[in-house]
């Protein structure tokens, strides 16, 4: 199972990333779409320091990628990381759909 | 087809799950209200529930243990939050030790039940959201364990069939 194919280091990582709203928020744009680090930090009301700092958190989660252009760092969402909290979603959906049937086949019984 | 659909946000780590029966709310209610009934479909047939305590009220809690082919246990509780029959239900639900003493530092999931009815039947929308990494592992650790355990069972079973055949 997926579970065993990630590090405990790694799977803290990419939780304690997705654990907080604006990562949450950055992620879901550069999935989508190229943002400088300056670009993401006009998005939010806090510094730039610290819209860096969050990006660095994803990085080190493999949640994004950071690339130099210039004089701009462009962030990218690294749909590999995204893959791995989808995977941990999908055997818990496997679950829940094995508690669905045995549901069905209860009320079946009536 | 039961499953209707699933939704899955691996950004906010939650999972939404909706399912039509054949059935009233109050008839899918009682499957969640009743222990004996729950015991019958929390955990799979090779891993089956035993619930020790089972308040059905806010505030109230439960506690169960699931017991596998060769006797190994796992334990868990909800603690209910709300409760407004019958169309929602509301609990936090996490691990247990040994001893059935909640393991807090793992942290809980939540779970929001909702049945409404549609037409004669019931749709149940399950939303459940995960708090920690080590909870969300555990929690798969431990529900796909007993998949694959049932799955195996179910080979078995074909197998000896085929045998007698």
């Amino acid at each position: 199972m997926v579970v065993d194919q990630l590090s405990e280091t790694e799977l803290d990582r990419l939780f304690q990333a997705l654990a907080d709203a604006t990562r949450r928020d950055i992620v879901r744009r550069v999935t989508v779409g190229e943002y400088s680090v300056s670009g993401l930090a006009a998005l939010y009301a806090m510094s730039f320091a610290a819209v860096q700092k969050h990006v660095a958190v994803l990085e080190r989660a493999s949640l994004v990628t950071k690339e130099k252009r210039g004089r701009e760092q462009i962030v990218r969402g690294n749909h590999d990381g995204l893959q791995k909290a989808r995977q941990l979603l999908d055997e818990y959906e496997a679950i829940w759909r094995q508690r669905v049937e045995r549901i069905a086949d209860i009320l079946a019984e009536k | 087809m039961t499953v209707i659909s699933s939704t899955k946000n691996p950004e906010a780590l939650t999972l939404t799950l909706v399912a039509e029966f054949d059935a009233s709310p109050e008839q899918v209610w009682q499957i969640w209200e009743d222990p004996r009934q729950l015991e019958r479909w929390w955990g799979p047939p090779t891993w089956p529930a035993t619930f020790e305590q089972f308040e059905f009220e806010p505030g109230g809690k439960a506690s169960y243990y699931m017991t596998g082919p060769d006797g190994e246990k796992a334990g868990g509780w909800w603690r209910i939050t709300s409760v407004q029959a019958p169309n929602r239900l509301e609990f936090d639900d996490g691990f247990a030790d040994e001893n059935g003493a909640p393991v807090e530092d793992i942290g809980a999931g939540h779970a929001t039940v909702t049945l409404e009815e549609i037409g004669d039947r019931t749709r149940m929308t399950i939303l459940s959201t995960f708090e920690s990494e080590e909870q969300m592992k555990k929690m798969i650790d431990m529900g796909m364990e007993e998949g694959m355990q049932e799955a195996a069972g179910q080979i078995d079973a074909l197998l000896a069939e085929h045998s007698r055949a």
